[in-house]
C-alpha cells in the first residue's frame, strides 16, 4: 500500500489542497488520535480515560507506521499499550478509583487550564505552520525505521545512552519498589498507630 | 509528506496533554495527559528524523529512550500516587496543598500537630 | 612653689573640690561642707599670694602645648598681670563668701550637694578665665560657667519661674556665644595665634585685617555674658535663682567674665572706632534703660538684677573710652559691694519672708529684726549710690573721669563722642543710681505696719560673711592711690568736676526718691498689700523659694506690683508700665525670635507628621498591600502554579517570535 501511495505522492502536484493518499491516510487517523486524547483528557469516567489513551497512543503507532518508524510504532504499542496503559490501570484501581461517573473528575483550574491550552495550541500551530510551510517529507527509498536499520544505529552509535538507560530504569525499579512499599514494622513506634486508622479507614 | 501534518498532529496533542495536566484532578489521570505529551515529542522526533534522514537516525533513538524513560517515570509517579494514597486517602492533586500559605481546614486530614512530620516522613 | 604653680593651683582647687563633692556627696555627706568651702578658700589664699608676689610688676607668662593643634596653636597658658592677680583675689573672694554663706542659707537644702559643687566648679571656670593667657582655654572656661549658671538658676526647677530662667539665661548667652566664637577664630587666624599677648601683639601693631568685624563679633558675646542691652534680659530672670547663685553671678563670675574679656583684649577692640563707638552706645542705652528699669521693679532681687546691668554698662562705658584701668577697679569695687548686697537681700529676704518690696512697706521692724543686713546693705546701697567715702565713689569717678578725658580729648584711644556719650550717660545713671538705692533703702527698712516675722537669728556664718564683705565695700576706695600702679599705669584718682557732679546727681537722685516716698508712704496704711510666706524654722532657700513662686500669683506679675504707695511709680510716670517690663524687650524677643521658631517648629511637625509620615506609610502599605495580593496567590495548588508558570511562559514565547517576525520582516 504504501509503495502505490507513495509512487502517487511523488506525482501528484504538492500542496495543501490536493492530499496524496499517504497524507489522507496521516490526516483521518490523525483526527482519530486527537479526538481520543481529547476525549482522554474530558472523560468523566477514569478506567474510559484509560481506554481512550490505548486509542490514541494505538492510533499513534499507525502514525509511526506512516512515517515508515515501523520497529518504534511496535515498541510504541508494546511498551504503551501493553505495559504503561496497564500499570495506569492498576494504579486506578489501587486508589480505588470510582467506577462510573465522577462528577469531579476536572479541577477547579479547567478554564485557566483551557485557555492556556488554546493559546498554546494556536501559537505553536501558528509557528509551526508557518515555519514548515515549505517543507516536505520524502517517504520514499528504504525505511529509515525498520527494525534492522533501528537495531544498528542503536547498538552501533548508540550504545552507551542505551547502557545508561539500563542503569536508569533500574534505578527507577528500585525507587518504585522503595515508594511503594508499606512503612515496615521497624519504623518509629509514634508513626505507626498513628498513621494506622488514616489506612484502615481509606480501605 | 506534507512535514505540517505530524507538526501539528504532535502540536495538538502536546496541547491537549497540557490541558489534561492542568485540569484534571485525579492524579493518575494527570499522568496520563503526561504520556500524551510525551508522545507528541516522540511523534515530532520521528518526523523530524525522517524528513531529515539523519544517518545516525537520533530521531528514532531518542524516541526510543524517551519511551523507556517514560516507562520508568510512570512507574515513580504511580508509586508516588499510591504513597500519597496510603497517606491521605486521596489523590486529588488540588487536595495537596501543603505548601499553601494559609492551609485552610484539610477535610482530609485530621488536625494534629505531628502531622506534617508524618507528611515529610511519606513524601520521603 | 613658684608663682606659676600657685596661679595653676588656683582654678584647680576648687575644680577638684567640685568633683570630690559630687563624687563624695552621696557617700559622705559630712565632707560636702568642707569640701565646698576649703577648697575656694584655699582657692582665695592662693589668689593673695599670686597677686602678692605678682605686685602689679611686669606680666608673667607660662605656657605649655599638650598636643599639636593644627596651624594656630592651642596652649595651655597662664597669663598674669595687674588685671589678672586682682580679679582672682575678687573671685575668691566672693566665692568664698558665697560658699561661707550658702551653708547657712541652704542649710536645709535636698540638693545642696550638687549645688555646691556646681557653685566651686564656676568659681573654677571663672579663675581659669581670669588667668588663662590662651583665649581656646579662656572660651573653655567662658563656656563651662555658661553651663553652670544654666544648672544654678534653675536650681529651684520645681518652680516654672525658675525652669524657664535657666533656659533663657542659657539660650540667651549662647546667642551671643555663637558669634563670640567666630569672632575667636577670626581673631586667631588674623593673628596667628591664640596666646593673649599674642594677639594683643598684632593688634598694636596693626596685624588684625578686620578689626571693626572681629571686635564686634566678639561683643556680641561680651553682651551675653555681660548682660549689656540688646542681650541682657536673661539676668533679672535669672533672680529666680537662690540668692547666693545670684550674688555669685552678679558680683565676680559670669558677668564679670566679658568685661574682663574686654579689658584683656581692648587693644583689639580700640583698634576699630566704631566697635568703641557701639560699645559706648551700648553701654549707655544700658546705664540710663536699667536705671529706669530698677525704679519700677518690686522683686528686690530684681531691683538688684537691674542695678548689676547698669554698673555693667560703667564697665562697658570705661572699656568704650579705652580706660581698661578704670573698668577693672570699677568691677572689683562692684564686685565687693554687689556681692553685699546680694548676701544682705537674702537675709532680708528670709527674715521679712518675701521677695516684694510692696510687701516689705507694709512691714515694721525689719531693720531691728536683721541689723547686720541692715546696716551693711546701707553701707552697699551708698557704695551703690557713688556717695564719697565709699568704694564706689572712687570707682564710678574713675570710670566719669575717663569718660570725660576722652570726651574732652585729652585720651585718644577712644573717639570723643564714646566719651561724650559715655559721660552723659553716666552722670543720667548715677541719678537713677541713687535714686533706686534710695528707693530700695527706704521700701525695705523704712516700712510701716504690721511687725515683720520672727525668723529668730540668722546664721552666724551669714551675718559674719556680710561684715568681711562690708569692709571693702567701705574701705577699697583708699586703695585708688596704689591700684594705677597695677592696671595700666594711669592714675585713678577722681577729678574733682566729675567728682563733684556726679555726687551733685547722686544727691538729688536721692533727695527727690525721699521726697517722693514722702508723699506716697502714707497711702501704703491706706492700701493693704502683699503676701508673706512666714517659715520660722525653714532656712533661707525654702523662704525664697515659695517667695519666688508666689509672686505671680499675688500681683499678676514676676517683675512689679499694683502698688500706689510705690515713689517709684511716681518718679517714672506713664514710664513706669514699660520699666516694670524692661521695656517690653522680651515681648520684642518673643515676637522676632520665639514666635516665628514657634511657627517654624509647627510647620516643620506637621510637615513631619502629615507629609512625611505620609510617605512613610505609603511606603509600608504599598509592600503590604502587594504581599497580600501576592499571598492569594499560594494557593497551594500545583495546578494554577504549573498554569501561571506556563502561561507565563507562553507569552515569552509568543513575544519572541512576533519579535523574530517584525524584526526579519523590517
Amino acid at each position: 500500500m504504501s509503495a502505490t501511495l507513495a509512487q502517487a505522492a511523488l506525482t501528484a502536484p504538492q500542496g495543501f489542497l490536493s492530499p496524496n493518499g499517504v497524507e489522507i491516510a496521516f490526516l483521518l487517523v490523525g483526527i482519530a488520535t486527537l479526538g481520543a486524547a481529547v476525549m482522554t483528557v474530558t472523560t468523566r469516567q477514569l478506567v474510559h480515560a484509560a481506554l481512550w489513551l490505548v486509542v490514541a497512543l494505538g492510533g499513534l503507532a499507525v502514525e509511526y507506521l506512516l512515517l515508515t518508524a515501523e520497529f518504534i510504532a511496535w515498541v510504541q504499542v508494546l511498551i504503551y499499550v501493553g505495559s504503561i496503559v496497564v500499570l495506569l490501570l492498576f494504579g486506578l484501581m489501587l486508589t480505588k478509583a470510582p467506577i462510573g461517573r465522577s462528577p469531579d473528575a476536572d479541577s477547579g483550574n479547567r478554564w485557566v487550564a483551557l485557555a492556556v491550552a488554546v493559546a498554546a495550541a494556536g501559537t505553536l500551530v501558528w509557528v509551526v505552520v508557518d515555519a514548515f510551510r515549505t517543507s516536505w517529507i520524502d517517504l520514499d527509498g528504504p525505511a529509515q525505521g525498520s527494525t534492522k536499520v533501528s537495531g544498528e544505529i542503536l547498538f552501533r552509535h548508540w550504545v552507551l545512552p542505551f547502557e545508561a538507560l539500563s542503569v536508569l530504569l533500574l534505578a527507577a525499579l528500585v525507587g518504585a519498589i522503595v515508594l511503594s512499599r508499606k512503612s515496615a514494622p521497624d519504623d518509629a513506634p509514634g508513626d505507626a498507630p498513628a498513621a494506622a486508622p488514616r489506612e484502615t479507614e481509606s480501605r | 509528506m506534507h512535514l505540517a501534518y505530524p507538526a501539528v498532529l504532535a502540536v495538538l496533542l502536546f496541547c491537549t496533554g497540557l490541558y489534561g495536566v492542568l485540569a484534571r484532578r485525579n492524579a493518575i489521570l494527570v499522568l496520563m495527559s503526561v504520556e500524551l505529551m510525551l508522545n507528541a515529542v516522540n511523534l515530532n522526533l520521528v518526523a523530524f528524523d525522517v524528513w531529515l534522514r539523519d544517518t545516525l537516525h537520533g530521531g528514532q533513538a531518542l524516541t526510543l529512550f524517551t519511551i523507556a524513560i517514560a516507562a520508568a517515570e510512570i512507574g515513580i509517579g504511580l508509586a508516588i500516587v499510591l504513597a500519597v494514597y496510603r497517606n491521605r486517602g486521596t489523590s486529588d492533586i488540588d487536595r495537596l496543598r501543603d505548601t499553601a500559605e494559609d492551609p485552610g481546614p484539610d477535610p482530609a486530614e485530621p488536625e494534629d500537630p505531628a502531622a506534617p512530620a508524618q507528611k515529610a516522613e511519606a513524601a520521603a | 612653689m613658684t608663682t606659676t604653680t600657685l596661679a595653676v593651683l588656683v582654678p584647680l582647687l576648687p575644680f577638684l573640690g567640685a568633683a570630690a563633692g559630687l563624687l563624695l556627696g552621696r557617700r559622705a555627706p559630712g565632707f560636702v561642707r568642707p569640701l565646698a568651702v576649703l577648697p575656694t578658700f584655699a582657692a582665695f589664699v592662693l589668689a593673695v599670694v599670686v597677686a602678692v608676689d605678682q605686685g602689679g610688676g611686669k606680666a608673667i607668662d607660662a605656657a605649655t602645648r599638650l598636643t599639636p593643634t593644627g596651624s594656630v596653636p592651642i596652649e595651655l597658658a597662664l597669663h598674669l598681670d595687674g588685671f589678672a592677680v586682682l580679679v582672682a583675689v575678687l573671685v575668691g573672694l566672693v566665692a568664698t563668701c558665697v560658699q561661707l554663706y550658702s551653708t547657712g542659707y541652704l542649710r536645709d537644702d535636698p540638693r545642696y550637694t550638687s549645688y555646691a559643687a556646681l557653685v566651686s566648679l564656676f568659681t573654677s571656670a571663672m579663675l581659669l578665665v581670669v588667668y588663662s593667657g590662651d583665649l581656646m582655654v579662656l572660651l573653655v572656661g567662658w563656656e563651662i560657667m555658661g553651663i553652670c549658671s544654666y544648672f544654678l538658676v534653675g536650681h529651684y526647677w520645681e518652680t516654672p519661674e525658675a525652669r524657664a530662667a535657666s533656659l533663657k539665661a542659657f539660650l540667651v548667652t549662647k546667642l551671643g556665644d555663637v558669634p563670640f566664637l567666630i569672632g575667636l577664630f577670626a581673631l586667631a587666624t588674623d593673628a596667628g595665634t591664640f596666646r593673649i599677648t599674642g594677639v594683643v601683639q598684632a593688634a598694636l601693631t596693626g596685624g588684625i585685617d578686620h578689626p571693626t568685624l572681629i571686635a564686634l563679633l566678639l561683643l556680641a558675646g561680651v553682651a551675653g555674658k555681660s548682660a549689656q542691652f540688646p542681650l541682657h534680659t536673661w539676668l533679672p530672670d535669672a533672680m529666680a535663682g537662690p540668692t547666693p547663685v545670684s550674688a555669685l553671678i552678679h558680683a565676680a563670675t559670669m558677668v564679670a567674665a566679658g568685661i574682663y574679656f574686654v579689658a584683656r583684649l581692648l587693644p583689639v577692640f580700640a583698634a576699630s572706632a566704631a566697635a568703641m563707638t557701639v560699645l559706648a552706645v551700648m553701654a549707655a542705652i544700658t546705664m540710663v534703660g536699667s536705671g529706669l528699669a530698677a525704679l519700677a521693679q518690686d522683686d528686690i532681687k530684681r531691683v538688684l538684677a537691674y542695678s548689676t546691668i547698669g554698673q555693667l554698662g560703667y564697665l562697658s562705658g570705661a572699656l568704650a573710652v579705652g580706660d581698661r584701668g578704670a573698668a577693672v577697679f570699677h568691677l572689683l569695687s562692684h564686685g565687693a559691694f554687689k556681692a553685699l548686697l546680694f548676701l544682705a537681700a537674702g537675709v532680708v529676704i528670709h527674715a521679712a519672708g518675701t521677695n516684694s518690696l510692696t510687701a516689705m512697706s507694709r512691714m515694721g521692724g525689719l531693720a531691728k529684726r536683721v541689723p547686720d543686713a541692715f546696716w551693711t546693705m546701707t553701707v552697699a546701697l551708698l557704695a551703690l549710690a557713688a556717695i564719697p567715702p565709699f568704694a564706689g565713689f572712687f570707682s564710678k569717678e574713675a570710670v566719669l573721669s575717663a569718660a570725660e578725658h576722652t570726651a574732652l580729648g585729652e585720651s585718644q584711644v577712644a573717639p570723643s563722642g564714646a566719651g561724650w556719650v559715655v559721660l552723659i550717660a553716666g552722670l543720667l545713671a548715677a541719678l537713677l543710681t541713687a535714686a533706686y538705692a534710695t528707693r530700695l533703702w527706704l521700701l525695705a527698712f523704712r516700712g510701716r505696719g504690721a511687725e515683720a516675722p520672727d525668723h529668730g537669728r540668722q546664721p552666724f556664718v551669714m551675718n559674719a560673711v556680710l561684715w568681711v564683705l562690708a569692709i571693702p565695700s567701705i574701705g577699697f576706695g583708699l586703695t585708688t592711690g596704689y591700684l594705677g600702679d597695677w592696671f595700666d599705669g594711669r592714675a585713678l584718682t577722681p577729678a574733682v568736676t566729675t567728682a563733684v557732679l556726679s555726687t551733685g546727681v547722686a544727691l538729688v537722685g536721692g533727695l527727690v526718691t525721699y521726697a517722693a516716698w514722702r508723699h506716697t508712704s502714707a497711702l501704703a496704711a491706706r492700701t493693704p498689700m502683699g503676701a508673706v510666706a512666714a517659715h520660722p524654722e525653714g532656712d533661707g532657700s525654702l523662704v525664697e523659694e515659695e517667695a519666688i513662686a508666689s509672686h505671680t500669683a499675688v500681683y499678676g506679675d514676676i517683675a512689679s506690683a499694683p502698688d500706689p504707695a510705690d515713689p517709684g511709680r511716681l518718679l517714672l510716670g506713664p514710664l513706669h508700665r514699660h520699666a516694670a517690663t524692661g521695656f517690653h524687650l522680651d515681648a520684642v524677643y518673643s515676637a522676632l525670635f520665639v514666635r516665628p521658631v514657634l511657627a517654624a517648629a509647627e510647620l516643620v511637625r506637621f510637615l513631619d507628621r502629615e507629609v512625611v509620615e505620609t510617605y512613610v506609610r505609603a511606603a509600608g502599605a504599598g509592600p503590604r498591600w502587594l504581599g497580600r495580593a501576592v499571598r492569594r496567590a499560594q494557593n497551594g495548588n500545583v495546578q494554577s502554579y504549573l498554569s501561571a508558570l506556563l502561561a507565563g511562559s507562553l507569552v515569552l514565547a509568543a513575544a519572541v517570535v512576533v519579535l523574530a517576525n517584525v524584526t526579519a520582516g523590517s
